[in-house]
């Protein structure tokens, strides 16, 4: 098993690496180190010493790959890819272009973002499956025919508007919550209610339809069938025997998004003002921190590994058929 | 352009393909897919109308103009001073009026345009916009009739029994009510702004058919990127296995595990830097925004390729050990033959069903895009720029409604008639569910 | 049974929620137990980049260093005109001029002299001023935290972790290294360049200060600048420059301890976020307690702030308006400050009107629920605002929106007629009546000329008129689009179309503008082109790349502003000085214009005290720039603010930065109004509630048929 895990881990590597190289060409062809300079010592009376003092700083005057200036493991060591990109692998993001340590910022960040999406995720989950397995339970009735159109209908309005009208109706018409805002300990709870319902709600639809057709399957299978046979009611099959046997697509398709948690929810986040990495990454996109962004997009694609790699292991936890390739 | 040669494409592509008539035929049978069918290939119509450019002197400031332009030339060219109301006469914003004595009153001001022909809007506008509805929806029921007679005049000849498994009434009724609804919403926009104006003034109703291409555009052009891509590498995965497997999957692997949100930044960013540096290319305002709309789409199709592929890898690798696939190698077939005479066919029920999918998702992606600013240029009109507008207009009071519900109705149609269409597809191909179907 | 479920599963919830906060507002976003407390609730949309006082120069970051540093001087909170007073210092500078005779000895004089070689500020400051606690400053026979190891970081994650603190007073060798600082190799203020250009031996300085550790850098002196004792020192300038009082007044000169730089130049801190870009340590009112620009800022009373007084006499008005009532009372009265992060608008807004934020600025989308205007024109509140007692506050800011014209540009640009009547033609052809109608419902005032309304040499009515784009018909009439059309036609573009090549004029406009907001705007702008035909490209771009642009003058027109940065017409001016040219020298000549006339009228205006003589100069150079239009002139913008009846003390002031220490709260009052504006409406819920539980109904009913055909099948 260890063995496994690690022959797993190895192979993440050059996974990693090339999204590293992708991201710094995308990154360093994109904007310049001097457009960055530009940008963050502001408007007024700014000097072209000042930015290359600038890029002194901030480790920008290396050149990109190779130093022809610096012999032997300098060559390589000083230049902006190794500086920038490859201390990305022993998590040292580095400090922002304006000036902030990224690590300590995602530390800080990343709980707010887990506060808003884990609960969502679990809700919704439970939801979704309550929703789906009704649908299933009222088969070929006039109820799952509308909530399947219920469904088709909540999957085709855009997030936004969900958004949009759940702040106007409860924030603003009913004053039941904050409009936006963030706070700790108890205080945390009345600002989380409604991004937590509008996403629960927002994810009915496609999460109803997938649960369903998942259940449908696991229906028509013979098993449930001789179950049916056997005389257990259409409940007790339903919990039983479907519920059951559904958990581990449900329980692995869960572990895969569960890393990438901590990214938290672009816009979600940012309307309603929660400081988590969301709205964190859609202020570098905005502001152009390319030092912040590329350390997202590692830390997004490092998540989605281990997520990757946890569900291999559930697998082989979960089904012993599966063979430890 | 593009969207008439994809759909005539894929049009030749099933004709050919005589696998797929039952499915279609059961689609046909199927009425919301009908209904969802036809809004669909009104949306597309709408679309094209909106691609076929032409020169036309001093109409615009880049001197092209679209045949949709033509068309509704009211409606661009009535423009307000800044909002208005849907059907109102009056702007939506006190102004100071100087009356016939020379007094000055803080009033809401007339339009220029909507509803000018009254002399006294609030006795006149209901029956006005009534006797409006009445003649263009005579209008349509004319157009209509034509077109009834028209068929049976074509139709006639053949046999009345195949037309009418064809075409069957509940289709024609459908088409009819659309025509009649869309001479009616036509007759009313040439008085009126029937979704109101927005801040500049500019028709809402105009934005929102002219934001039809965009969705259109960005649906059909990304899935039609992400094609070739996700089923060339999917199919060469599974069909070859070994390094080329190895390869392939490291490729998209990598891919899938950016966060495309950032992947499509980076990319927009690029676009604009080179703009930015070849000022030249670029004269008009269209180009500029076509390209960044197009390369919207490029990197769309990038992102989203994968899911695709990898499932044709797993649908490859479970066919290439079938008995046909097996029997054909040891017959000497050669490799790429089988690719394309057994393995591309018995795949493409996937193809179809994940295309019309992601479709309906990439119409919604592009609202949350332009919302973070990555999405399409500023200057195209675009549902998701009209939402992101919106919000603004949301915190206004009174409220300013319009231009979202706009958007909100036409994208929420467009989206709600892709999926439901999608639906029927996927029932109508997938294989397992065609047995229990029945 | 379903009725009594559902009854029962209500009061839960209803429970559940209130047991959460024990007052009647649900929708409070602040801590129950905050609401007594003497705390102005404000916000910020994005954090200050920098707070280091050598660095910040803009507004937002003035926001709150203003409260935290004291620059020797300051503007009166009620006077107007704008009257500089000392904040720091003891009294006023005392000038001295020195001239050259021909022996090149130099002369001193009190009077100014016909050269001036160099001018002299001697300054006197307050003895007592302490600085706040800070642990840069604990002290024990020597310094606590100026020799951290990697161990002392241990447990320590922001400046509050520290857990000695000290204070010192302030001395006049805390300013004299601040002036240092404005050159160091690592702080990257944004005056350097200029005040090395006035500063004597600053250059010279910055040479020799590179590569030096703080300590060596502490013991460098700049040549210009003396510290004579504890409380006076002397800054020497090159010639004569009046508005150089104005730059001690501003952030730039506070005074900064040199243990400030030797503690945040530790290894480690940085690392932590931990340096003076985020916690300042400054001698004013507040000190700043938290600094999470992921949620909220907090400045705190700093305990050791120096006896200063409410003002007591200001405008005649003034004593009315009850801005008096505190008249003589010590400063500050407000707590405690804090800042929440706000990106979006809308919140925002609605916050405020709920009572959750104690002031606002109005959004020309929340304008027509707030503002509306009197028969006489008069800017009002709306009713429903005027039932919740808010106040509104105008004044048109001392700054200008303009269109520039890139004057090397080979179109647009250069000194002849064609060019020159292009840009007249131009000018009267952007409506800005429209656009400050459409898009700031009228709050701000078209320009007649480069000086804002409040600069001195402002002139209103006839006496102001820009007579090349407006006509006076008992005030200002735009001229008519036809006088633009003829202007379009004698420069040889008649109906847009260039007479020489017989192609369509196209133009570019380049702007950093590119959300969906700005949509309307730039179609605007395209609207007003093609009024004469114009084709008009707009090129929207990110700022950086714009900036890019402007710098290397590949613009064609652009659209930018000003902000004044002291109350003097040499703030506006200069950005049309030659010298100042954007590709020459990096100035903030953005369009590169090059006027010799100009040039010479500004060398002398600048040094003239205000007075006739200045006023003829700056008639002159007014009417240069309204000839050669290297600027659409576009508008001042209005500034409007909605004030809540608790928030108190508030007078306008738009050069002012320091302006908290003297409001007040009155946090029952505003307990009480938060209280009646927020009851939360719970019927609707419980209607929808109701609704999806009816919704069990049809689904109880279909069981029930089906275990009947289960049944009946058996």
């Amino acid at each position: 098993m260890i063995q496994y895990i690690f022959r797993r881990l190895m192979y993440t590597l050059p996974l990693l690496l090339g999204v590293n190289i992708l991201t710094f060409f995308l990154f360093f062809v994109v904007n310049t180190p001097n457009d960055m300079a530009r940008m963050q010592l502001g408007q007024k009376h700014v000097t072209e010493q000042a930015v290359n003092k600038w890029k002194v700083e901030h480790g920008y005057d290396l050149p990109l790959f190779l130093n022809t200036e610096r012999r032997s493991f300098k060559q390589i060591t000083e230049t902006v890819f190794y500086q920038k990109s490859i201390k990305l692998f022993a998590f040292e993001f580095g400090v922002s272009d304006s000036g902030r340590d990224i690590g300590a910022d995602i530390k800080q960040r990343m709980w707010p973002s887990l506060a808003i999406a884990l609960p969502s995720l679990l809700l919704g989950l439970l939801v979704n499956i309550f929703a789906a397995l009704m649908m299933v339970l009222f088969r070929h009735s006039y109820l799952e025919f509308w909530g399947v159109v219920a469904c088709v209908v909540i999957m085709s309005i855009s997030a936004l508007f969900y958004i949009i009208g759940g702040q106007f109706l409860f924030s603003k018409l009913l004053k039941l919550v904050p409009i936006s805002g963030f706070g700790y300990g108890i205080d945390t709870l009345k600002f989380l209610i409604l991004p937590i319902v509008i996403s629960v709600v927002s994810g009915l639809g496609s999460g109803g339809r997938w649960y369903r057709a998942l259940f449908i399957e696991e229906v028509e299978k013979d098993y449930v069938v001789t179950a049916r046979a056997k005389g257990l009611s259409e409940t007790q099959t339903l919990f039983r025997h479907v519920l059951g046997n559904a958990m581990i697509p449900i329980l692995t398709g869960v572990v895969v998004v569960l890393p990438l948690l901590f990214m938290g929810s672009l816009i979600m986040e940012s309307f309603f003002s929660i400081p988590g990495l969301g709205s964190y990454t859609i202020d570098a996109i905005n502001r152009q921190d390319f030092a912040i962004v590329r350390s997202m997009v590692f830390l997004g694609s490092v998540l989605y590994v281990i997520g990757l790699l946890l569900t291999d292991i559930c697998y082989t936890l979960v089904d012993p058929r599966v063979k430890l390739l | 352009m593009i969207l008439l040669i994809s759909s005539v494409s894929i049009g030749v592509l099933l004709r050919n393909h005589d696998g797929l008539k039952r499915p279609l035929k059961k689609i046909a049978a199927n009425k919301s897919a009908m209904l969802s069918m036809i809004i669909l290939l009104f949306f597309l119509a709408v679309g094209l109308l909106d691609s076929i450019h032409f020169r036309a002197e001093g109409q615009r400031s880049s001197g092209v103009i679209s045949v949709l332009d033509y068309c509704a030339k009211p409606l661009w060219q009535h423009t307000e001073k800044t909002y208005s109301a849907p059907f109102s006469a009056y702007l939506y914003s006190k102004e100071y009026i100087t009356q016939d004595g020379g007094d000055k009153v803080w009033a809401f001001p007339r339009l220029q345009f909507g509803g000018s022909h009254l002399t006294n809007p609030e006795s006149e506008k209901t029956s006005d916009l009534l006797s409006l509805l009445m003649t263009g929806l005579s209008k349509g029921l004319m157009l209509c009739m034509a077109g009834v007679g028209l068929r049976g005049l074509f139709v006639g000849k053949k046999s009345e029994q195949s037309a009418r498994r064809y075409c069957p009434g509940f289709v024609c009724i459908t088409i009819s009510i659309l025509i009649v609804g869309v001479a009616g919403l036509m007759e009313l926009s040439m008085y009126y702004h029937i979704f109101g104006t927005d801040k500049v003034g500019e028709d809402v109703f105009y934005q929102t058919i002219k934001s039809i291409r965009t969705g259109l555009v960005i649906g059909s052009l990304t899935t039609f990127i992400m094609l070739p891509l996700a089923v060339i590498f999917g199919i060469l995965a599974g069909f070859y296995r070994g390094w080329v497997d190895d390869l392939i999957q490291y490729i998209y692997t990598t891919l899938n595990s950016i966060p495309s949100v950032l992947l499509i930044a980076a990319s927009i960013l690029m676009v604009q830097v080179y703009m930015a540096n070849h000022p030249e290319s670029f004269t008009n305002l269209e180009s500029r925004a076509d390209l960044r709309l197009l390369f919207l789409c490029l990197i769309l199709g990038v992102t989203s390729w994968t899911g695709l592929c990898r499932m044709l890898r797993a649908e490859t690798l479970k066919l290439r050990e079938m008995g046909y696939v097996q029997a054909a190698k040891v017959l000497g077939v050669k490799p790429f033959g089988i690719l394309l005479q057994h393995i591309l066919p018995n795949v493409m029920h996937i193809i179809l069903i994940a295309v019309v999918l992601d479709f309906s998702a990439l119409v919604l992606a592009e609202a949350v895009l332009s919302y973070i600013n990555i999405g399409v240029d500023p200057s195209t009109y675009s549902w998701g720029n009209m939402i992101n507008g919106a919000r603004l207009e949301m915190a206004r009071e009174p409220v300013v409604w319009w231009p979202l519900i706009a958007a909100f109705v036409f994208m929420f149609i467009l989206v709600l008639t892709a999926n439901l269409f999608a639906d029927a597809v996927r029932d109508a191909f997938d294989p397992r569910r065609s047995q229990y179907g029945q | 049974m379903f009725d009594v479920n559902c009854t029962r599963w209500l009061v839960l919830i209803n429970c559940l929620l209130l047991s959460g906060c024990n007052d009647s507002m649900l929708n409070n976003p602040y801590s129950a137990i905050e609401h007594d407390k003497s705390i102005l609730y404000s916000s910020f949309s994005e954090r200050p980049k920098h707070l280091d006082p050598a660095v910040s120069y803009s507004s937002n970051e003035y926001a709150i260093i203003g409260q935290i540093y004291e620059p020797l001087f300051q503007y009166h909170y009620l006077k107007r005109p704008y009257q500089l007073i000392p904040l720091t210092a003891t009294k006023m500078p005392e000038i001295t001029y020195l001239s050259e005779d021909e022996s090149g000895r130099l002369l001193t004089m009190r009077t100014v002299p016909e050269t001036v070689r160099f001018t002299d500020y001697l300054i006197e400051i307050k003895s007592g001023v302490h600085y706040q606690p800070h642990p840069a400053l604990a002290k024990m026979e020597k310094y606590i935290y100026h020799d951290l190891e990697a161990d002392d970081l241990a447990g320590i994650s922001t400046i509050t972790d520290f857990e000695k603190l000290g204070t010192r007073e302030m001395i006049a060798e805390d300013y004299v290294h601040q002036i240092k600082r404005l050159v160091h190799p690592k702080i990257h203020s944004p005056i350097a360049e200029l005040m090395k250009q006035y500063i004597v031996g600053l250059d010279d300085f910055s040479n020799a200060a590179k590569e030096k550790n703080w300590l060596e850098f502490r013991a460098q002196n700049i040549s210009g600048v003396e510290v004579i004792d504890k409380y006076h020192f002397r800054i020497r300038i090159y010639g004569k420059y009046p508005q150089f009082i104005f730059w001690l007044s501003m952030p730039f000169f506070s005074p900064m301890p040199w243990e400030a730089d030797v503690f945040y130049g530790q290894e480690g801190l940085a690392e932590r976020n931990i340096s003076l870009d985020w916690f300042p340590i400054g001698t004013g009112p507040y000190m700043l307690m938290e600094n999470n620009p992921n949620r909220q800022m907090v400045l705190s009373k700093n305990p050791y702030f120096h006896l200063e007084r409410y003002p007591n006499a200001g405008e005649s008005h003034d004593l009315a308006l009850g801005l008096l009532a505190d008249a003589g009372k010590p400063l500050p009265f407000i707590d405690k400050v804090i800042y929440v992060l706000e990106k979006e608008t809308i919140p925002y807004w609605n916050k405020f009107l709920q009572g959750y934020y104690d002031a606002s600025g109005v959004a020309s989308d929340s304008f027509d629920q707030a503002i509306q205007f009197t028969g006489s024109g008069q800017a009002a509140l709306t009713p429903e605002l005027q039932e919740k007692e808010i106040r509104l506050q105008t004044a048109v800011t001392t700054s200008i929106s303009y269109l520039g014209f890139n004057m090397i540009d080979s179109i647009v640009g250069g000194k002849s007629d064609k060019a020159r009547k292009l840009r007249r033609a131009i000018s009267i052809a952007i409506d800005y009546e429209e656009y400050i109608s459409i898009f700031m419902n009228g709050r701000g005032v078209p320009a007649q000329g480069l000086l804002p309304p409040g600069i001195f040499g402002f002139e209103a009515d006839l006496d102001g008129l820009n007579p090349y784009v407006y006509d006076w018909n008992d005030g200002y009439q735009r001229k008519s689009i036809d006088t633009a059309k003829r202007l379009m036609d004698e420069a040889g573009f008649k109906a847009g179309i260039d007479s020489s090549t017989l192609e369509p004029l196209v133009l570019y406009l380049d702007t950093s503008a590119s959300g969906p907001d700005d949509r309307a705007r730039l179609n605007w702008y395209r609207k007003q082109f093609s009024k004469l035909g114009i084709q008009l490209v707009i090129r929207a771009t990110d700022y950086n790349r714009f900036q890019q642009k402007i710098r290397s003058g590949n613009a064609q027109l652009f659209l930018w502003g000003w902000n004044a940065d002291y109350p003097d017409p040499e703030n506006f001016f200069f950005l049309l000085y030659g010298p100042h040219s954007k590709i020459k020298t990096g100035g903030e000549n953005a369009v590169n214009y090059q006027n010799d006339a100009y040039d010479r009228l500004f060398e002398q205006m600048r040094n003239l005290a205000n007075g006739p003589d200045r006023l003829a100069k700056i008639h002159q150079l007014q009417e240069i720039i309204r000839y050669d239009a290297p600027w659409v002139l576009g508008f001042y913008p209005k500034s409007y603010s909605l004030i809540h009846s608790w928030y108190q003390n508030l007078k306008p002031h738009l050069m002012a930065n320091n302006k908290l220490k003297y409001t007040r709260i009155d946090s029952v009052k505003r307990n009480r109004l938060r209280q009646a504006w927020n009851v939360p409406l719970w019927w609707p819920l419980m209607l929808l509630i109701g609704l999806l539980g009816i919704l069990i109904f049809p689904a109880i009913i279909v069981y029930r048929k089906r275990k009947k055909a289960v049944i009946n099948a058996l």
